[in-house]
């Protein structure tokens, strides 16, 4: 007979992204304290306000303490041993790309993200993140035309102040959460972009993080705010080498979206995993949060998780103005000893706001996938509707898929629909199709994509092929 | 008289699943342009039989060996059977939930043509080929937007078997109860479809409980299958004698020869 390759073998293969950059950095000594904070700040030329902003959010996260409730058995993580800003050598503010040293621009080229004028993706701007620093925007000039400022965080605080400074920690307040609060204390940079009234952005925005260093902490914080009446699409990436070590990687995204403005913030995250016996990988405890603070405004989350060793993060929408719009679409997929807890939060609180929520999560080799999530009806939240929807898919039969929705509803006419179903690729389901002509791997991966249509359809459409083939990519070696 | 191709020749084939034995040594010849009956009781092992022709893995084979055009195939993948042209008809079709059948077709059809050298069809042209083979079946276009046998009725499934096998051309087609569970219509949907896949290069085995197949199409060989092994060997007459005194008589019979 045939010797089977089991479901577990073409789980396991090896990350493409996992090399090394080797360049010269400029670091920090370990250790968080006022005075790391400080030396951050002036690193950065950083106006008073934001120096304020950052030493009153240290000021609150020595008095948190790291949360425990989400069960996720990850060691202790030592504060004071990891490294709070780690920037290449002379890379402060490059004029033009020619001036980017190119050991980086080598590095964004083998991750498929060209930054060369000629080789450019045509229709999206990137802002490509290399540890804490942003290396270059492409298409500045072109989006300058019509008013949408993308540049870094760090350039926006230096020639947007006061729009920085009027949005900046109002949808995450510095005391949100332990990890929030850490991020605002010492982010390094990330991306800032600007919508004008009445502009739909003329092309996708994308940022690219790039993690390099091992013993540095990635704090990114990004800020979108779209006027009224604008739109804007926007997608992050995210890879890693591989450490035998865990890297935090703690950032922030806040979104803030006026009266009919609309804002699709999508993610493809595939930081290093670890290996398949659970050794490094990045630990991604991320808050991201989108307030629809205008009538008829719109967010949409869609994310694709298939990275680090632990995912923990929840995506969410304050539904403010009424006839709101929150969605969030969601394919998380976990591997080997991967941990994922993910999901969103949806808080109705203006009249006839509506949250959509699709979420699929995918559990392979010994890894546990979570998804959490609270749907929050307020008494004002006349009119709310939900519709929730959660799946996850067995691989194998070592892994675990956990969901946990919360409903709270103080509305009594609110409609909250909620359906949840968990399912497993059998031994059946494989044969079939490898009766057909169709591989292990191929079937798999027909079968992972199948399930996760729903959530492919809301991704920007240069992106869906490529979040497919990612998941075809996890999976390989994975079957049995 | 020339000499027929060999399809498929079982030489003393003992199978077993988790230690347990299934298969008590079948031999089987089947040339080209033959069409094979295998009938036998629940359990009797015939579903087990065709499994592994396609290489289902969770059956061990033992002892014996099994060829497909002179091959020996026993360390082939199923899919590298199926690319070579052995075609399995599930007698009980899987749901891959979220697949659309199209896409579905389209990928198996690809794998085999590549096998055969023939260039891969493109979306475009697949649609327009895979069309023409819906009137063997007699399938609504709207089948092939659906996911794969998700929410098909149980003639809806078994059709769409048949045009999987007409999509891939196989030169060995196995057809695992393709008539249970089919009222009268729809299997002379599904006989007629495969009376007109068969052709003098091709060979087909049906594995049925029942006669009524077999008045649809004409075997030139029946097989009685009882306890994993074949018992019996006959014509088309074999069958209906079994259909008029039943498996006990035809098993008691081969006891005492």
């Amino acid at each position: 007979m045939t010797t089977k390759e089991t479901i577990s073998e073409v789980l396991e293969k090896s990350y493409p992204y996992g090399f090394l950059t080797d360049i010269e950095t400029e670091k920090i000594p370990k250790g968080i304290n006022e005075s790391i904070v400080r030396l951050i700040s002036q690193k950065k030329n950083e106006p008073e306000f934001l120096l304020d902003f950052r030493l009153k959010a240290l000021r609150q996260w020595q008095k948190m303490k790291e949360p425990e409730w989400a069960n996720l058995n990850y060691p202790h993580i030592d504060y004071q041993d990891i490294i709070y800003y780690s920037a290449p050598k002379d890379i402060e503010k490059k004029s033009s790309l020619e001036e980017v040293d190119a050991e980086i621009l080598e590095t964004f080229n083998k991750l498929g993200i060209p930054l060369n004028e000629q080789k450019r993706l045509s229709n999206v701007a990137v802002d490509a993140v290399f540890d804490s620093v942003s290396i270059a925007t492409t298409f500045k000039e072109k989006l300058g035309k019509e008013g949408v400022i993308f540049c870094s965080i760090s350039e926006a605080v230096q020639k947007y102040p006061d729009l920085v400074k009027r949005y900046l920690g109002k949808v995450v307040p510095i005391n949100d959460n332990f990890f929030a609060a850490l991020n605002s204390a010492v982010f390094s940079d990330g991306s800032f972009v600007f919508i004008p009234k009445n502009t739909q952005c003329p092309m996708e925005l994308s940022s690219y993080f790039r993690i390099n260093s091992g013993d540095t902490g990635q704090f990114e914080r990004t800020l979108i705010v779209a006027e009224e009446s604008s739109s804007v699409s926007y997608l992050e990436g995210c890879t890693a080498p591989m450490f035998d070590t865990n890297t935090l990687h703690a950032a922030v995204v806040e979104l803030v979206a006026l009266d009919d403005a609309s804002i699709k913030y999508s993610t493809v995250q595939n930081w290093y995993a670890g290996d398949k016996d659970g050794k490094g990988g990045i630990y991604n405890f991320v808050t991201k949060r989108g307030r629809c603070k205008g009538n008829r405004s719109k967010i949409s989350w869609s994310q694709v998780e298939t990275g680090s060793s632990i995912t923990w993060k929840y995506p969410s929408c304050l539904l403010e103005g009424e006839d709101s719009i929150g969605e969030f679409y969601s394919v998380a997929l976990t591997n080997n000893k991967q941990i994922a807890d993910t999901g969103t939060k949806m808080i109705h609180l203006g009249k006839n706001t509506k949250s959509t929520i699709i979420s699929k999560g995918i559990s392979a080799g010994h890894s546990k996938n979570s998804y959490r999530g609270l749907v929050q009806i307020s008494p004002k939240a006349i009119g709310a509707k939900n519709y929730s929807q959660c799946d996850s898919l067995l691989i194998g039969d070592q892994a675990e898929a956990n969901t946990y929705p919360y409903i709270q509803s103080k509305q009594k006419d609110a409609s909250i629909e909620h359906e949840a179903s968990t399912s497993k690729i059998s031994e059946d389901q494989l044969f079939y199709l490898q009766s057909r002509g169709i591989g292990n791997e191929e079937a798999i991966s027909m079968m992972v994509s199948g399930f996760c249509r729903d959530v492919f359809n809301h991704l920007p459409m240069e992106f869906a092929s490529e979040a497919d083939s990612l998941l075809g990519l996890k999976l390989e070696g994975s079957v049995g | 008289m020339t000499s027929k191709k060999i399809i498929l020749e079982i030489k003393n084939l003992y199978a077993s699943i988790e230690n347990k034995l299934i298969l008590n040594g079948v031999n089987l010849t089947v040339n080209e342009g033959e069409i094979h009956a295998i009938m036998g009781r629940n359990g009797s092992g015939k579903s087990t039989l065709s499994k592994i022709i396609a290489g289902d893995p969770i059956y061990t084979i033992n002892k014996g060996e099994i060829y497909y055009e002179n091959q020996n195939i026993e360390d082939l993948e199923p899919e590298e059977r199926s690319n070579k042209g052995i075609f399995l008809g599930f007698q009980y079709p899987v749901e891959i939930p979220g697949v659309k059948n199209i896409d579905f077709l389209r990928v198996a059809v690809n794998s085999r043509r590549k096998d055969l050298n023939q260039s891969e069809l493109d979306t475009f042209e697949f649609e327009e080929w895979v069309e023409d083979k819906l009137d063997i079946v007699k399938m609504n276009k709207s089948f092939l937007d659906r996911a794969v046998n998700e929410g098909f009725s149980g003639g809806e499934k078994k059709r769409n078997e048949i045009l999987q096998m007409a999509l891939l051309q196989p030169n060995l087609s196995i057809l695992d109860e393709t008539d249970s569970g089919l009222d009268i219509d729809a299997l002379r949907i599904v006989a007629s479809g495969i009376n007109r896949l068969h052709s003098e290069k091709k060979a087909t085995i049906l594995i049925t409980h029942y006669q009524r197949l077999l008045n649809e199409i004409k075997p030139d060989f029946v097989h009685i299958m009882e306890n994993g092994k074949i018992i019996k060997t006959g014509g088309k007459e074999l069958a209906i004698e079994l259909e008029e005194s039943g498996y006990e008589a035809i098993q008691n019979e081969s006891k005492i020869s």
